[in-house]
């Protein structure tokens, strides 16, 4: 299922565009649920955007069927320029497709792609074992 | 717990700052308050899951829980409601947050110099030993303290 039917994405709204270029977008309209201080968007909206987008780019890239779960591993964003009270983009870049695990950057902008309000560096691990016969091992929690 | 004057304040503002915005479409809450920290918390819903088959919470929410809490432990760093700006935050995930759990999100402003400020913190859903959550984050301070 793509980002955008899983709870969440539906909570937040989000949409999917393809650009110019082929790649994958998720579209955050704004929306008072979307605030932090008044007249700004909230940096945890800005990342929820961020990661979802991450998740969806790098579901396209695998395209997989049945897909294979992903899991993050962690994610830092950095935040560049206030997000303001208008329509959001973001995009992913894989930067890295291993076996296991994916290194990917995402960025989000509003008006202009060259001005990106916030970027996320993700590490989001593969997991092809969810349709297979797997003994739970005692780390796996 | 701590009665300083400005944690009794944050008591009273933090709980009007989640009441409304993203923080109100999540559902975070005011936990607790002291001299340099804040504790939020996030209870479950089935909304707010990453993924419908196994109801594990997405991790946008937990981002946006943990953001709050890092840029509140600030205030009561600065003793003070000086306005920040996030410069940039990392959150590891160790384990996936137990669906139908609430989550408990802790920020600690561990540093403060003057432009700059720095926060560590954990969130977890309910044993302290288990975070499903560990952060570190850089603010910058508008008003320099």
């Amino acid at each position: 299922m793509s980002v955008t039917g899983r709870p969440y994405g539906v909570l937040m709204g989000f949409t999917q565009a393809r650009g110019d270029d082929g790649r994958l977008m998720l579209v955050m309209a704004f929306d008072e649920n979307k605030t932090g201080r008044p007249g700004y968007l909230h940096g945890g909206a800005i990342a929820g955007l961020l990661e979802s987008a991450g998740f969806a780019g790098l579901a396209d890239a695998i395209g997989e069927n049945p897909a294979p779960r992903l899991k993050p591993i962690n994610a830092t964003v950095t935040y560049m320029r206030a997000g303001r009270e208008c329509t959001t983009y973001a995009r992913a870049m894989i930067e890295r497709l291993g076996r296991s695990v994916a290194n990917i950057e995402v960025t989000a902008w509003q008006d202009d792609p060259a001005r990106p309000i916030a970027m996320a560096q993700m590490n989001i691990l593969i997991d092809r074992q969810r349709d297979e016969d797997v003994t739970p091992k005692a780390s796996d929690d | 717990m701590e009665n300083s004057d400005v944690t009794k304040q944050l008591r009273e503002m933090i709980p009007f700052a989640v009441s409304r915005g993203h923080c109100r479409l999540l559902g975070i809450a005011f936990h607790d308050a002291g001299s340099n920290w804040t504790e939020l918390s996030l209870p479950y819903r089935a909304e707010l899951a990453g993924d419908a088959e196994t109801g594990i919470m997405a991790s946008g929410p937990i981002f946006a829980l943990m953001d709050m809490a890092a840029g509140m432990s600030i205030f009561a760093a600065r003793k003070a409601y000086s306005p920040h700006v996030t410069l940039d935050l990392r959150v590891d995930y160790p384990r996936p947050a137990s669906p139908h759990k609430t989550i408990y999100g802790r920020a600690e402003c561990y540093r403060l110099t003057k432009k700059v400020a720095f926060v560590r913190g954990t969130a977890h859903d309910g044993d302290s030993d288990r975070p499903v959550a560990h952060i570190a984050g850089t603010f910058m301070l508008v008003t320099p303290s």
